[in-house]
């Protein structure tokens, strides 16, 4: 375990009557990549602005290196930020700006030339020293304002959709070289995303936010097969999720159908949901399915297909397929009893963590 | 295309009849003396003579004072005005003088500095004895600067308002102090407000004559003073014209000065 550099306990924020943040509490280890993940405006840059000192909590408390910094003006905290908006300074240069924050600290020339230089060369951006701001295209000054953070090498980088406005493929070489520099620097990075994909990609742990709560907190596989809640569930990845019911540990009732299952922990005949992931899903014949279902949609992806289809009972279920059907036709669904996740209503994280270690400490 | 063309005429009638006639006009009476002869000598007279050298020199340094004065008052009032809550109704109360007439104004400011004038009253009153306030240069200065502030204070204003808040966040999150982020941030983005608010200011006060005969009782002779008396007292119009074209001149130096030297986009 490496030592927490950063601490929320029980910060909430206010603006007016307007409650952004609710008792939000977290510890950040030195040295991980981060992600706050969650829908927009669910409170992710407030957090963001919290940590850097633009925004005073409205209660709680915020702990840097084990100090208390509520009080800490933004120019003394040792965080720097890639701002959602770049906020890139446009009266200089792209030289300018990246060195902006060297020549604050008073860095000498020399070194300021070869750290912007080397910064640049990080975000690919060789040779653009002189270009004015104006002159750079959307996803170039996104970059500019990457390589005007890193520069400074902060003890904790944060990031508000540093990537957002990069194309696919400049984007995933964006998203391994900042997790190979986050490594080779040892640098704390705070990410906020609200691309599922990039989040489960480059995190150690994710944060998923909504409405101003941290929702799950977790490593990307936890959270991808562990969804705390139906927000989560929905929010990661493709799902398809029931109501169902928990006959007895072990044994969850969905439909009217009982499926074996690996969780425990719940009363009986209690109202649960159950997640079953596309991917999940294995398109058989028939007689060999454990649901019977009719192909409504098919739609090739590249990788897989996309397959919708109905149950007897008219639920729809998703399905991700790399073997071809035809729509209209008749098929069985099969699944293992570890594809099914059950979720109950209201779980905190805790008492879900808590009934997860429970079962598991018993197999 | 052809209705595109309907709507530059409004415009273009205005500049002919009010911009580009009356430049040629005043171009063309500069080179007529008083007889109606064709001639180049009110430009010599101009140069050569020490009167004429002297005034533009008055002019351009009362100028440069106001415009200095009015800077100094105007840059804070519109930095605080920025941080206020209601700064567009503050704001207003800066502009809204503007709205009453020049002469208006004044007249008002004699009735306040006359030797029996209000100030004059209260000076007395507190036993520190009456003042000749009137017909000074403190007096012509305070009365031009206070006329000139919601011409500076505007232009400021506005150059402050359009910095984006993240750019100042930007600076501090980079380590800069509030004066580091005011030297580095936010003074060279709202140069352009300074400039404009320099024009605005420093151009009119070049000729300024109403003031100067009123408030500043001809002590200060300017060439706005100049013009006015070749038009209306000498009826010299060839000199006033000549005298109006250096002053034509000296606004398109001012505008260069303090024009855009950074090309946005381009290189340096
Ligand atoms: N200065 C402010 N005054 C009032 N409300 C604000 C202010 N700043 C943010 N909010 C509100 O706080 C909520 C959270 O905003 P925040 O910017 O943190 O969202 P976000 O998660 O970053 O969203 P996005 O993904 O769209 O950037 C929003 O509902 C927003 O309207
Ligand atoms: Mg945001």
């Amino acid at each position: 375990m490496g030592k927490n550099i950063l601490e929320f306990r029980h910060v909430g924020k206010k603006y007016g009557d307007n409650v952004v943040l609710k008792d939000i509490s977290f510890d950040i280890e030195a040295g991980k990549f981060y992600t706050l993940l969650g829908p927009s405006g669910s409170g992710k840059t407030t957090i963001l602005r919290i940590i850097a000192g633009f925004d005073d909590a409205t209660s709680g408390d915020v702990y840097f290196d084990g100090q208390r910094i509520n009080d800490v003006p933004a120019n003394k905290r040792q965080v720097n930020t890639v701002f959602q908006d770049y906020a890139l300074f446009p009266h200089m240069n792209v030289a300018e700006n990246v060195a902006f924050g060297l020549q604050i600290k008073g860095v000498d020339k020399k070194t300021i030339q070869e750290r912007v230089h080397q910064a640049l060369h990080m975000v690919r951006l060789d040779g653009y020293e002189e270009r004015e701001i104006t002159a750079m295209s959307g996803g170039q000054r996104q970059r500019v304002a990457i390589a005007r953070a890193i520069v400074n090498r902060p003890k904790v980088l944060l990031l508000d959709e540093a990537l957002s406005a990069l194309d696919h493929k400049l984007r995933v070489d964006m998203q391994t070289e900042l997790r190979q520099l986050q490594r080779q620097l040892g640098i704390t990075f705070i990410f906020v995303t609200h691309d599922q994909e990039e989040a489960l990609a480059m995190s150690d742990q994710i944060m998923i936010i909504n409405d101003g709560k941290i929702q799950q907190t977790g490593t990307p596989v936890d959270i991808y097969d562990e969804p705390l809640n139906h927000f989560v569930a929905d929010f990661i990845g493709e799902s398809n999720i029931v109501p169902a019911v928990m006959k007895e540990d072990y044994l969850v009732n969905i439909n009217g159908q009982d499926f074996e299952c690996v969780d425990a922990g719940m009363k009986t005949n209690e109202r649960v949901e159950v997640v079953l992931r596309p991917e999940d899903l294995d398109i058989t014949t028939p007689d060999k399915g454990k649901l019977v279902a009719t192909v409504d949609t098919q739609l090739f992806r590249g990788v897989d297909y996309q397959i919708t289809a109905h149950d007897l009972r008219n639920h729809e279920w998703k399905i991700n397929s790399i073997h071809k059907t035809t729509v209209g036709q008749q098929v069985g669904l099969t699944f293992d009893p570890e594809d099914i996740h059950v979720m109950r209503y209201n779980e905190s994280e805790a008492d879900f963590d808590a009934r997860l270690d429970s079962y598991e400490e018993e197999e | 295309m052809r209705q595109k063309a309907v709507f530059i005429v409004p415009y273009a009638l205005w500049i002919v009849l009010f911009v580009i006639a009356p430049l040629v006009l005043i171009l063309y009476q500069s080179f007529f003396n008083i007889d109606g002869q064709f001639t180049v000598n009110n430009y010599l007279t101009y140069l050569t003579s020490s009167v004429y050298l002297k005034m533009t020199v008055a002019s351009v340094w009362y100028a440069f004072l106001i415009t200095a004065v009015t800077l100094v008052i105007s840059y804070p009032t519109a930095y605080v005005l920025i941080h206020l809550r209601n700064k567009q109704f503050w704001l207003l109360l800066v502009i809204l003088p503007t709205w009453i007439n020049l002469l208006l104004k004044t007249y008002a400011f004699i009735g306040l500095f006359s030797r029996n004038g209000s100030i004059n009253q209260f000076l007395q009153f507190v036993e520190l004895g009456s003042h000749q306030l009137l017909f000074t240069d403190a007096s012509f200065m305070f009365v031009a600067a206070y006329i000139e502030i919601p011409f500076m204070v505007l232009p400021i204003f506005n150059a402050l308002a359009e910095i984006n808040p993240s750019l100042i966040n930007a600076s501090k999150d980079l380590g800069a102090t509030q004066w580091q982020t005011f030297r580095s941030v936010i003074w060279p983005l709202s140069l352009p407000g300074v400039k404009a608010g320099i024009q605005a200011v420093f151009i009119p006060s070049l000729s300024l004559f109403m003031i100067t005969r009123l408030i500043g009782g001809n002590r200060v002779i300017t060439l706005g003073t100049a013009i006015e008396e070749h038009f209306l007292t000498t009826q010299n119009w060839g000199m006033g014209s000549t005298i109006g074209v250096i002053l034509i001149i000296a606004m398109f130096i001012v505008m260069f000065i303090t024009g855009d030297t950074r090309q946005k986009g381009g290189r340096q």
